[in-house]
Parts: C-alpha cells; structure tokens; sequence
C-alpha cells in the first residue's frame, strides 16, 4: 500500500481528547467524527487536510482513552498514514484494527518538516520526504500484524477464521 | 519449572494455557471479561453482528454498563444506550444494570463482585486498569477487540514488560491514593510505563485500602501502562468476603521474577498533590498551588467516586460552605455508593455545603455533560485526565487532585488544603452523626 500527501507536524503526547473530543462521542458515524478530528489541537486541520496526507508527531500519540472513534476520525478525515516516535499503545493497537496505516520511525520524524510532500510505502516500511528527498525506514509490521492488514482489519480476518471453524 | 514470572507472566499463560510467557511474547488467550460501556458498546455489537456471530460467546462473561452519557444527555445518547440495551436483553446478558441501578463501569464491577483475582478482563474503555487492584489482568482495548471478543470469548496479547513500585513507609494524615499515584505519574510520566505491567508490591500495600487500590490501578493507563496490578493479600480478601460472584485464583509474582524497572517509593514522603493542565504528569504540592482560582470542583468519576471518597469529602465539607461564586458537583459513582451516602447523613452534609449531587454518571469527566467548562473557566476534579477540552472548552483548565483537595477548593475558592480552612461551624442537627464522620 503506498500512501502520498503532505505533512501536518505536532509534538508529543498527542491524545485522544485532542483528536476526537468527547462532546462528539454521542455518534459512531465516521463522516461526523472526521469533521471534528484534531479540533482541540489543530482547529484548521480539518479544513486542510486533503487525501493521502501524513500525520507527523512526536512520543505517546494517542494516549489517553480507548475510543476507537480516534483513529476512525483520522482515517476517515482522509489521513493516509501516522508517523511517529512511538505511541500509546490501546491507539496503536485499534489503528491496526481499523486498517490506519500506523508507523513507529523517530528519525522520520526528526526529519519530516509540517508541509513536506511525504511518500510511505507500507510494505517495506519505506518513507521518503519529497522535499527534502530525504529517505527513512520504519520497522516492518511482522507476519500476524500483516494478516491482520491484508484482511482489511480484525473483523475481516475473525469473520474468515469463523467461516473456515464452521466449514471445519 | 516455568520461568520466573511477574504477575502479569503468570494471568496471561494461565489464560493462554501456557507453562509459561515472556516479555514479547504474542499471545491467544481466553478471557473472562468483556466489558463496554454506551459509547464504545455501539460499535462493539456492530462488530458482533458483521462477524456474523449468533449472540455472544457467554451471557455470564459479556458485560455492558450505561454510565457515560447516561442517563441520555440527548438523543444521539438515547440511540446509543438503547442499542445497547436492546443488544443486552436480545443476548441475555446477565451483567447489564439499568439507570438506576447502575453506575460509573469501574466503581460498579468491583462492588458488585464481577471481577475475581486471576481473572483476565478486557474492555473498551482505558481505565478497565482499575481492577488490577484486585489482583487481575485487566486492561483498556478498542471497541473492535472488545467486539471480537464478545463473539469468540478470546483476544491476542503481547505480554507486556513489568516494572515493579516497592512501596514502603505509611500515608501521612491527609494523603491518599489519588496522591501516591499523582506522584508516581509526575515521577516516571505519563509514558513512563509505556506498554508495561505496574506491579505494585512492597510493606506499604498492606496499609492501602482497597479504594486506595482500585484509584492507583485505575490511573495506570495514565502513566501509559497496560495493567496497574497489586498482590492479593487479606485486604483484598475481606473486600471479596460476600461479594464475589466466582471462586478465584490468587497469581503471586516469584521472587526472581525479572523487572524492566523496580522503583523504591516511600510513601511516607508523599505530599498532597495535584497535576496541573494539561497532563496527569504535569504534579506540584497542592501546598505550593493554593494561589490558582477556581470556578468549579468536581467530586466523583471512576477514579474517585467511591465511599471513602465521598466520606474524605463530606468530612472536609461539614459545617462549610462553598465558596461563592464556585460550582461543586458531588458524584457518588454508583447507585449502591449513592444510597449508602443518604444512610450515612452525607446527602445532608453536602446539600447543605451548596453542593450539586448527581446521580451515577461519568458525565463531566470526560466533558459529555452535568458541569461543562466554559472558556477560561478552571476546575479542581478527583478525575483521571486533564488534557486540553477534556471538560469542555479548549480553553478550559482542569487540576487534577484527591477529594479532600477538591472538596477543601470548593470551600477556599483556590487550591487548598483541609487544614487551610477555618474550623466548621458546630453542626445544627445532629451532632452524632459529625462526631461520627470526624
């Protein structure tokens, strides 16, 4: 999967307060999530957030609480892929369940400036800074994280290994 | 012989029926909870559905509680919790409380006795942590784990790497749990633990109370921890003594068990503290905060909702009044804590302070509702987070602390001690009941 977009740069601790406020959590619609991702950080980045583009950050993205409706908001406001020094880990982990392309590569981040025409090919972990022409590698997903992937996300590889335990 | 193990370890390869796990490790395990509150549930039982799955894996072991937004706060609310209601009765789940009944999730699963030592707990919510206090593997998953669970009764887990907090020394007067763990968080920050297991072990556990406990496991995930698990001993004995549903299985952590960390804590040096905006990790002493003004004091939540906290309120709140000018919500977090404060006088106590009483909600914890901050406005909470909007407007300010702090700021108008206060007025009604509470 090869992602391509431009950069929005943030610090650490990013959390899932900032990227979906709570006051929106009475719906689980991904459109109506999207249209408030990132408000109480980044009030302009819904209006300038384009397909494809990368979210750029330091340690601890997404700490805080479980609410899947975080990654659903990015991914659905059109952000392509995370990059950042290293993450909560419950966000982490519904990123992956949710087929957000969710990558750990700090010097990526060192090196990504806001604004930067961004290149990541999720297969080899691969990220080029077009602008800079700088290029980075984050780890590989190993091969039970790919399943998951490849699949389209848990539900998917669940609701295969269900059909393939009833054919059993 | 298996390795040496931490508790972690050992609930995890019990689970994933295993001699033996490691730090690392990737594993399938059998759970023996899944929980979801009204915002994550919906989501939860969609996954249920698109899985194709006839019901849930175990009407006993699928636990659903409205408690954030209920009761509704407004129609989406009422879509949400009926979806789970609707769900819970289709399925037959028997771990499902009506409003008024109910409570805040994490208050109310330990008081009714849901949750057993041993056990390895699930849930979409992130402080499902609290019940590492009771000797459980608990942690905080997405609505898709939690969905997935539901249907097949199993998850998959990287065992996590323990870091040990010896706790040794006694509370001083005034100091709690919430202020224990405020200063581990400040300590180590609020990645400090990052994907780790906290085992809380030491001479000092004995002297915690179990609502001393559940606070401090309830705010690993604060420090960015998976579990915040302590050691089964007799206090934890006696709180289950008529209360648990299940027999259960006590997992003590062997002596060479390897650490990533071990810090040594005494918790006898530990002041009141409070955390400043916007980070749980962000501590001073409340002694060095008394000049920050504040329009609102929240008493409650997950973390501080209990009946020691209502009892460490309403002892500071007798006899006094809340500062004009000043909003202080009280919060019993669950229908049993509620009912025990009218039983015990407190109800009295804090109507008469100028206190607003809610029933059970997580409400303005997480900013939903019942005590939203206005822009510029600063509250004292004995909740768990104070990132930036978390009780309504961006430019809002929250400080995080114990109830007796949020209870004395709600009198001083600022951040403030219990003994700042100038002694309460003699009680009008009931004498025996003040002597009782002082």
């Amino acid at each position: 999967m090869n992602i391509h977009g431009k950069a929005f740069r943030y610090g650490r601790d990013v959390n899932t307060d900032v990227i979906i406020p709570a006051r929106y959590l009475n719906t689980s619609d991904a459109k109506e999530l999207a249209a408030h991702a990132m408000e109480d950080l980044d009030p302009g980045f819904v209006a300038a957030v384009e397909p494809g583009d990368v979210v750029v950050a330091e340690e601890n993205f997404g700490c805080g609480s479980s609410r899947e409706h975080a990654p659903v908001a990015l991914k659905a406001a059109g952000v392509g892929a995370v990059i950042a020094k290293s993450y909560a880990r419950i966000f982490y982990r519904n990123a992956i369940d949710m087929g957000l392309a969710i990558l750990e590569a700090p010097e990526a981040v060192d090196g990504i400036r806001a604004g930067d025409i961004v290149s990541v090919d999720t297969s080899t972990g691969e990220i080029v800074d077009e602008t800079t022409g700088e290029t980075f590698h984050a780890e590989p997903f190993p091969p039970f994280i790919t399943e998951i992937i490849e699949a389209g996300g848990l539900v998917e590889r669940t609701r295969r290994q269900l059909a393939a335990q009833r054919e059993a | 012989m298996p390795r040496p193990m931490t508790m972690a370890e050992k609930i995890l390869a019990a689970h994933a029926d295993l001699a033996e796990t490691h730090p690392g490790q990737l594993v399938e395990c059998d759970v023996d909870i899944v929980l979801a509150n009204d915002i994550t549930a919906p989501i939860a039982i969609q996954v249920v559905e698109d899985l194709g799955a006839e019901g849930v894996f175990d009407e006993g072991k699928v636990v659903l509680v409205p408690d954030h937004y209920a009761p509704n706060k407004d129609i989406k609310s009422a879509e949400q919790t009926k979806r789970m209601r609707d769900f819970a009765h289709a399925c037959h789940v028997a771990h499902y409380w009506e409003q008024g009944r109910a409570g805040i999730e994490h208050a109310l699963l330990p008081e009714q006795g849901v949750v057993v030592p041993g056990d390895l707990v699930i849930g979409a919510d992130s402080h499902t942590c609290t019940y590492g206090a009771l000797g459980a593997f608990s942690t905080g998953v997405g609505s898709t784990d939690a969905g997935v669970a539901m249907a097949t009764g199993r998850a998959w887990f990287r065992v996590p790497e323990t870091s040990r907090f010896h706790l040794t020394g006694s509370l001083p007067e005034g100091v709690s749990g919430k202020d224990v763990i405020l200063s581990i968080i400040g300590t180590i920050g609020v990645d400090g633990a990052l994907y780790q297991s906290m085992e809380f072990s030491g001479p000092a556990v004995a002297e915690l109370s179990m609502d001393d406990r559940l606070t401090i496991s309830n705010m690993a995930i604060e420090a960015g921890a998976k579990a915040g698990i302590f050691e089964v001993d007799d206090v934890t004995r006696a709180y289950l003594e008529g209360r648990a549903e299940r027999p259960w299985t006590e997992f003590h952590p062997d002596r060479d068990a390897v650490y990533a960390a071990t810090y040594e804590i005494d918790i006898s040096k530990i002041e009141p503290t409070v955390a400043w905006p916007h980070l749980p990790s962000n501590t001073k002493p409340v002694a060095e905060s008394r000049e920050v003004a504040i329009d609102q004091a929240v008493i409650g939540s997950c973390t501080n909702g209990r009946m020691s906290d209502m009892r460490a309120a309403a002892e500071v709140l007798k006899g006094r009044q809340v500062a004009p000018g000043v909003r202080c919500i009280v919060i019993p977090a669950t229908q049993a804590v509620w009912r025990q404060c009218v039983d015990e006088g407190l109800m009295d106590v804090f109507v008469e302070a100028g206190c607003a009483v809610s029933t059970p909600t997580c409400g303005p914890c997480l900013g939903g509702y019942m005590g939203i901050l206005a822009e510029g406005e600063r509250a004292v909470s004995s909740t768990n987070r104070n990132f930036v909007g978390r009780m309504g407007s961006p430019a809002s300010e929250v400080y995080l602390a114990s109830p007796a702090v949020c209870a004395a700021s709600a009198v001083a108008g600022h951040l403030a001690l219990p003994k700042d206060l100038a002694p309460a007025a003699s009680p009008k009604t009931d004498p025996a009941t003040a002597k009782e509470l002082a």
